[in-house]
């Protein structure tokens, strides 16, 4: 005992200042990744935003003044069809489960919804394809909005379950005590109540949605032009990005990169802000 | 609540009810038509090639000889390689957050690393062809190295949440037996929370198995299989994402539909088995 | 209420399309890629009617034409007898252009000679490195690196590949016997690349590689080209020369409903491998709006279009074969 510690202790201290390292290492190791796509999307981006980016459709190879306009509204339109058919199911099942789901018929549903989220999401644009392209006998926005509602619906869903739950007893019941007849108090009382959380989760879903591009591939597929008809094929971003980034033509890869930037800029700013503004929900 | 329950015969609370039910159970619903449309439309691809589909590394449009092997082989070592790295990467993240980090950081490396998760795969493969491609070429190791970053965050966010949930008083009764912080952590929180642990590796697993466009866009695209992961390779959902609109017969298109097919499954078992895992861990916590 | 109000407007919103300018929907082959995207462009703003092409490989045009999910197809790859008969038995092979299948490579050698045993054994790898003695017979004086050879070829259905091993098939019994020819083959190696771009990508990226690429890929991404041995023994770069010296020399054995090949035709600067490109769409339309339209675009690519041909890397069709391609277009109800 000669310095005032025993041997065993200093080897147990120094293992321990090993591993304290490792997992700062670790830590490191996981976040220069992020660092290195976020700082070529953005010095690679930037340098090929301009106003035409915003304002023009794609053109063809070797001319300049190409952009991804009708890609971001196209994007727009097809998460909102999305939505159209997400949320309401997502949003009423939610609730069901919360409110009336504990017995078999819960857990099946509950069960489905979980292994829905872990679904690869090709998977919903193939069914997509089969119900829709296959039937219309076209590619259409339709088609691309229902794969993305897919994608969606289970994350709307368990959020919503979750935060109707978090709806405090006594709120609804007092509410019920008012005469307040039950169907009332589920929309007017306790979805209002739950609202931000489940706002936040369909913010969030939409996130997701929006920077899928596989569903997308073969249901709204892609387009040159402006088109706002719901029943043809619609430009995204994603798809767009994608074809932008396999090609070999510079140009079109620079306009890739302007994409993405746009792109991780509004998902990484939806995510943000709506993290900041209500509490954490976990998906795992 | 359900014993509280009265029952209306108010008419208006018994439509409510319904249409909340019949919407959600419109998820089963169609959970199961997504697997009977597969199933239908691969009907001809599994009439013809039986069960050794799975085992054949054939594929030779014309001649119209087909086998899912190469792609399986390829989804199950990019995932692999994915887990070699993301594993240690993604634990020993969440350890530094959960249990070593200053409280002033602890949030922002916590967000930093969900980013990660909220990237679309396409950038990330953007990335990966102009980055990591020169670094690792068009192979396997490239694609389970991209797989690794964009499974890490799911890993690393969902072994933080067990482990934050491991009670304090296990961590103090460790430190008062004169634990050092990497022993507590050992001994006290690691066990506790392994269930947990490795329902998010299994979790993440599930996610490599799914992604599609990072993966396409950097494997190489060979449909063979070779025992080293620098050569390129495929898999079953970049099989999917480059051939599929372009099946050439109907015999070709059933194909497609079959890998899809194989693919759902391998995704739903394995997210089973996440489930399973993270469940148990769940109901411990409750009957604390 | 508020659902129902979505709906509604969901519902304006597809019958306001309706109301707006026709447009057509097709797919399939990059090889003609550049020259469509430039003709539908000047095509809109002549005459106001969208034409969108998505270019999938001619594989993926003929399926989501055959499933009526799109008003035409573009295939380099004339539809079998069978993909007809799937397609109601209805179908029109129009010939827009045609054009070279570039071999290109990435070893910072231009101009390098190959013949077609040669190149076939490469794509067999039977060949594996680019200082290999069969190579440098070729090419006397030229100093190979010592590097593996990545072969690239299609990863998708494609109408490129299907002329380049109908070439190889020609020039090479062993490819004819071990592989075959057409748009989806069994490559012995090599990494796939997705679409003509693709390819031309992936070449673009990686030393030591050789892919093949229609002409205006390699040209529109300076990538160093190779010199093929003809039919009549002289080595012979890509060009629209070469390319229209092929059609001048094949155009009389091509069939009367057009689905023939140019491959190795006779002269001395005639190139290889060369190939037409066809619109395919269905003689008897759905309705007659579509019938007009399809005619007109038609008419239109290849009567003006053709001016656009030769500074993008194709070939028009010659005067006499162009007449015959009109009077079918015609026939279209």
């Amino acid at each position: 005992m000669e310095n005032g510690q025993p041997r065993s202790f200093k080897i147990r201290k120094i293992k321990e200042k090993v591993f304290l390292a490792a997992t700062m290492l670790a830590t490191l190791a996981a976040i220069v990744p992020l660092f290195s796509l976020l700082t070529y999307v953005v010095i690679k981006g930037i340098s090929s935003i301009n106003l035409d980016f915003f304002l023009h459709c794609p053109v063809p190879v070797g001319e300049s003044g190409g952009g991804m306009a009708n890609a971001m509204v196209g994007t727009f339109i097809i998460v909102s069809i999305g939505c159209l058919f997400s949320i309401p199911i997502g949003v009423l099942g939610g609730l069901w489960l919360a409110e009336w789901g504990k017995g078999k018929r819960g857990f099946y549903i509950r069960y489905a919804v979980d292994v829905m989220a872990g679904f690869p999401t090709i998977v919903f644009g193939i069914f997509a394809y089969m119900l829709f392209v296959l039937t219309m006998k076209r590619f259409s926005a339709i088609a691309g909005g229902f794969a993305l509602a897919l994608v969606m619906l289970p994350y709307i869903t368990k959020t919503t379950e979750e935060m109707v739950r978090m709806v405090p007893r006594s709120l609804k019941e007092s509410a019920l005590a008012l005469g307040l007849p039950e169907w009332k108090v589920m929309i007017f009382v306790v979805l209002r109540s739950a609202w931000s959380g489940i706002f936040t989760g369909i913010m969030l879903a939409v996130a997701r949605a929006a920077g899928e591009t596989a569903p997308l591939l073969f249901t709204a597929f892609n387009n040159m032009y402006w088109n706002f008809r719901l029943d043809q094929p619609m430009a995204s971003m994603t798809v767009q990005i994608y074809n932008y980034a396999i090609s070999p033509f510079e140009e079109w890869n620079n306009l890739a990169w302007a994409g993405s930037l746009t792109l991780v800029s509004i998902i990484l700013f939806i995510t943000l802000f709506v993290r900041k503004f209500s509490r954490r929900v976990t998906y795992g | 609540m359900n014993n509280v329950a009265i029952k209306y015969t108010n008419r208006g609370d018994r439509w409510f009810q319904a249409v909340a039910f019949l919407l959600a159970a419109s998820i089963p619903v169609i959970f199961l038509t997504i697997f009977a449309m597969l199933l239908w439309q691969a009907r001809e691809s599994i009439f013809q090639f039986g069960f050794g589909f799975i085992f054949s590394s054939a594929w030779d449009p014309v001649k119209n000889q087909y086998g899912a092997l190469p792609f399986i082989y390829g989804t199950l070592i990019s995932s692999l390689i994915a887990l070699v790295l993301a594993v240690p990467l993604g634990i020993g993240t969440a350890i530094f957050i959960s249990e070593l980090a200053p409280a002033w950081c602890k949030e922002w490396i916590a967000t930093t690393v969900d980013l990660l998760a909220a990237i679309p795969s396409v950038v990330y493969g953007l990335w990966g062809v102009f980055v990591l491609g020169p670094i690792f070429g068009l192979s396997m190791l490239c694609a389970g190295v991209i797989l690794a970053i964009m499974i890490l965050p799911t890993i690393c966010a969902v072994s933080r949440e067990v482990m934050q949930a491991v009670p304090n008083s296990l961590r103090e009764s460790a430190r008062a037996m004169g634990a050092t912080q990497w022993e507590m952590i050992k001994t006290a929180v690691l066990p506790t929370a392994a269930s947990g642990i490795i329902g998010s590796i299994v979790l993440g697993l599930g996610r490599a198995i799914g992604e599609t466009m990072a993966v396409t866009m950097v494997i190489g695209n060979r449909p063979s299989i070779s025992l080293s992961i620098f050569d390129p390779g495929y898999s079953l959902s970049a099989v999917l994402a480059n051939e599929f609109a372009e099946a050439s017969s109907n015999l070709n298109f059933s194909v497609m539909v079959e890998i899809a097919l194989i693919l759902l499954v391998f995704a739903v078992i394995v997210n089973g088995l996440a489930r399973l895992f993270i469940w148990k861990m769940v109901s411990q916590d409750h009957s604390r | 209420m508020i659902k129902r109000a979505l709906v509604f407007f969901l519902g304006i919103a597809v019958l306001a399309g309706s109301a707006m300018a026709l447009s057509l929907n097709g797919a399939g082959a990059t090889f003609p890629y550049p020259l469509y995207s430039k003709w539908f462009s000047v095509y809109k703003n002549q005459s106001g009617v969208q034409v969108n092409y998505a270019p999938i490989g001619s594989g993926g045009g003929i399926r989501q034409f055959t499933a009526g999910v799109v008003d035409f197809g573009g295939t380099d790859a004339f539809m079998t007898d069978g993909e007809i008969d799937a397609a109601s038995n209805d179908v029109i092979h129009i010939p827009t252009v045609a054009g070279a299948v570039a071999v290109v490579t990435n070893i910072g050698v231009g101009g390098l000679k190959l013949d077609g045993e040669t190149l076939a054994a490469i794509f067999l790898g039977g060949i594996k490195k680019w200082n290999d003695p069969k190579i440098a017979e070729l090419n006397p004086g030229v100093n190979f690196p010592d590097k593996n050879i990545l072969v690239v070829h299609r990863s998708d259905s494609s109408g490129t590949s299907d002329i380049f091993t109908n070439y190889l098939a020609k020039v090479s019994s062993k490819w004819a016997s071990q592989v075959g020819a057409g748009k989806s083959v069994a490559w012995p190696t090599g990494v796939g690349g997705k679409g003509n771009p693709g390819v031309a990508g992936a070449v673009k990226n990686n030393e030591g590689s050789i892919g093949y690429v229609e002409e205006a890929y390699a040209e529109t991404n300076q990538l160093d080209m190779t010199a093929i041995k003809n039919k009549a023994g002289k080595y012979v770069l890509p060009s629209v020369a070469g390319t229209i010296s092929a059609m001048a020399a094949g155009v009389s054995k091509i069939p009367a409903d057009f689905r023939g090949n140019i491959l190795n035709q006779a002269g001395k600067s005639t190139y290889p491998i060369c190939g037409l490109t066809w619109l395919v769409v269905h003689q008897k339309q759905r309705n007659a709006e579509k019938s007009a339209a399809l005619k007109a675009m038609l008419t239109w690519a290849l009567n003006d279009g053709k001016k656009y041909a030769a500074e993008l890397f194709y070939a028009p069709l010659p005067e006499n074969l162009k007449n015959k391609v009109l009077k079918v277009v015609n026939s279209i109800e």
